[in-house]
């Protein structure tokens, strides 16, 4: 595409999705600066929406954190997924965390980058309960190994099923055609 | 005897043991589809309940990848068939959202119309198939003779009743057609009557009281903690619609009520979901009056196929035309989250993008799959009957939960 598109794309997209956040990202990017400056290098805002990336060792500590400060109040998880981004990149995998406040009505994203030699990341079951089946989710299909996961196995796929079928080299039609007899 | 049974069936040589594991479905007709239960029995009361979901994989997060973007728009259909359009919407914005695409007014009128339309149908196949797994086989009919009043309005407007694929990228797949307005208001004349019936046949139904209040309990602060959304969060008496909290394609200008129940039962999710039928009436009335001529397609011609008329007879529009088709349209780098309210709850798409014609990747966030990872808690403790109560309650579309 052009790239007078491109640049009319970003343009439109500052003025569309400011006003559809009851609360803009700007004061929440402040909160966080303001009261965990050690991340704030961390912050990207694009979109309407900000991003935050989160070492690996700190993320269980860190849901913690903004599940109950009172300035975030992070009680709903609304979603958690992987990316890959292909067996050559490094790291290789992302981990979103997508959280929203029922009280504020605020929204942000967690991202914990993983290499492919080590997909280990700590729970978040016990911080949201809903985390459970993503997480499974997450395991079974990108191969992402979350520690300390009371019921870490296969939730779509079979049990007997090799290989993590979203990765960028598991291909489409898998290897072999399986047969469930 | 014993021997040639599986372990977790052996309940014979141990009398005084009364718990016996049991499998339910996947081709139990009260579970919508293709779940299954195992379900640890008491006597007749659940200790324990673990749904066993994949029976329905088709692999298609792995398909977007594979598919240009304006491809993926059919694919999003076959998710939760029961609410097609609302799974356009949340695709098509989160692409638009990437582009940074300008929706026409008309557009976004149309939009907000077809989804509540769709919301009710949804709502409808729900209480009919909820009412019969309870045992009420009356309201099925009812409800399935409104609904194909609303399917016939879809399949006027995108020419298919389950897989409409209306919503593309940067606007609608073409306008109205003639004597739509029409259409929509004579279903609008009729459909508070209907909706009186079916309150009328279940409402005051003692045996159907009896089955549903009190049954399937999640308290607020479990509801949250689950994850669950939409009408099955607002049965529990949280107060939390993404259409009002961050509004989207122009809902902030309807007027319209939040559902919410206190006592998070059977009953109030039922409750609930009557009432936002009522709601979404009025939120038609209110966009068919808003209606006002204009485009259905935003103004970028590399994004959004041009109009057939164009295409015979303008150069550059069959360029365009030749190369979206032929070669997809390039979206900027980056990934967004984009939530909607469908008729279940949270319908969020994340997309990634890293350029190019095709997503890097796309991932749903299903209503029905969270909402269905909060039934072992409900149904703790309840007896075999209920859990069929529960499961009708919280609404649940495989298509959605395996993907």
């Amino acid at each position: 595409m052009s790239k007078e598109l491109e640049n009319k794309g970003q343009t439109n997209v500052q003025a569309e999705t400011t006003p559809s956040n009851s609360v803009t990202p700007s004061p929440l990017v402040a909160a966080l600066r303001r009261e965990k400056p050690d991340w704030a290098g961390e912050v990207i805002e694009a979109f309407g929406e900000v991003t935050v990336i989160v070492p690996r060792e700190n993320i269980l500590e860190i849901c913690s954190y903004l599940k109950t400060a009172p300035s975030f109040e992070f009680n709903f998880l609304a979603d958690l997924c992987a990316a890959d981004r292909g067996p050559e990149e490094e790291p290789r995998f992302e981990v979103n965390y997508h959280l929203f406040s029922i009280t504020k009505h605020h929204r942000l994203r967690l991202k914990v980058l993983l290499n492919d030699d080590d997909p280990h990341v700590q729970t978040v079951t016990g911080v949201w309960r809903t985390a459970n089946w993503h997480e499974r989710e997450t395991f079974d299909l990108m191969g992402i190994i979350f520690d300390g996961h009371p019921d870490l196995r296969r939730i779509l796929l079979p049990d007997d099923w090799e290989g993590h079928a979203l990765r960028k080299d598991f291909p489409l039609r898998g290897y072999e055609p399986y047969s469930l007899t | 005897m014993s021997a040639t049974l599986p372990p977790q069936f052996e309940v014979i040589d141990r009398p005084l043991d009364t718990q016996m594991t049991i499998s339910m479905g996947p081709q139990h007709p009260s579970t919508h589809g293709v779940l299954r239960l195992e379900l640890i029995l008491d006597g007749e009361m659940v200790v324990k309940s673990t749904p066993d979901i994949g029976y329905l994989h088709t692999g298609m997060e792995k398909l977007f990848e594979y598919k240009k973007y304006q491809q993926g728009i059919v694919i999003t259909d076959r998710m939760d068939y029961l609410n097609p359009l609302g799974n356009n919407l949340a695709y098509v914005m989160a692409a638009e959202k990437l582009l940074g695409l300008e929706i026409p007014e008309r557009a976004q009128t149309i939009r907000v119309l077809m989804c509540e339309l769709q919301r009710i149908a949804s709502h409808l196949v729900w209480l009919g198939t909820h009412a019969l797994d309870i045992g009420a086989m009356t309201v099925f009919f009812y409800a399935f003779r409104e609904r194909e009043k609303i399917l016939n309005l879809i399949e006027a407007a995108s020419g298919g009743r389950l897989t409409p694929s209306y919503f593309r990228i940067g606007g609608l797949m073409m306008d109205l057609p003639s004597g739509f307005e029409r259409r929509v208001q004579q279903f609008l004349n009729d459909f508070p009557e209907a909706l009186e019936e079916f309150h009328t046949l279940l409402s005051g139904n003692r045996i159907f009281q009896k089955r549903t209040q009190g049954i399937g309990y999640i308290s607020a602060e479990d509801a949250i903690d689950w994850g669950l959304a939409g009408p099955c969060l607002r049965g529990s008496g949280v107060n939390i619609d993404i259409r009002r909290t961050n509004p989207y394609t122009g809902y902030e200008k309807y007027d319209f009520e939040v559902c919410v129940e206190q006592d998070g039962d059977v009953w109030a999710r039922y409750m609930v979901r009557m009432r936002e039928m009522k709601e979404s009436h009025k939120i038609v009335v209110q966009a068919l009056s808003r209606l006002q001529p204009g485009p259905v397609k935003a103004d970028a011609p590399k994004v959004v196929l041009p109009d057939r008329e164009a295409m015979k007879t303008h150069m550059d529009a069959l360029i365009h035309h030749f190369l979206i088709v032929a070669e997809g349209f390039d979206v900027p780098e980056g990934e967004v989250y984009h939530p909607i309210e469908a008729s279940k709850g949270e319908l969020g798409v994340y997309m990634k993008s890293n350029g190019g014609p095709k997503p890097a990747r796309v991932h749903f966030r299903g209503p029905s799959f969270v909402n269905l990872s909060a039934l072992p808690q409900m149904a703790e403790g309840c007896m075999v009957a209920d859990i069929v109560a529960i499961i009708g309650s919280l609404d649940i579309v495989l298509g959605e939960i395996d993907r």
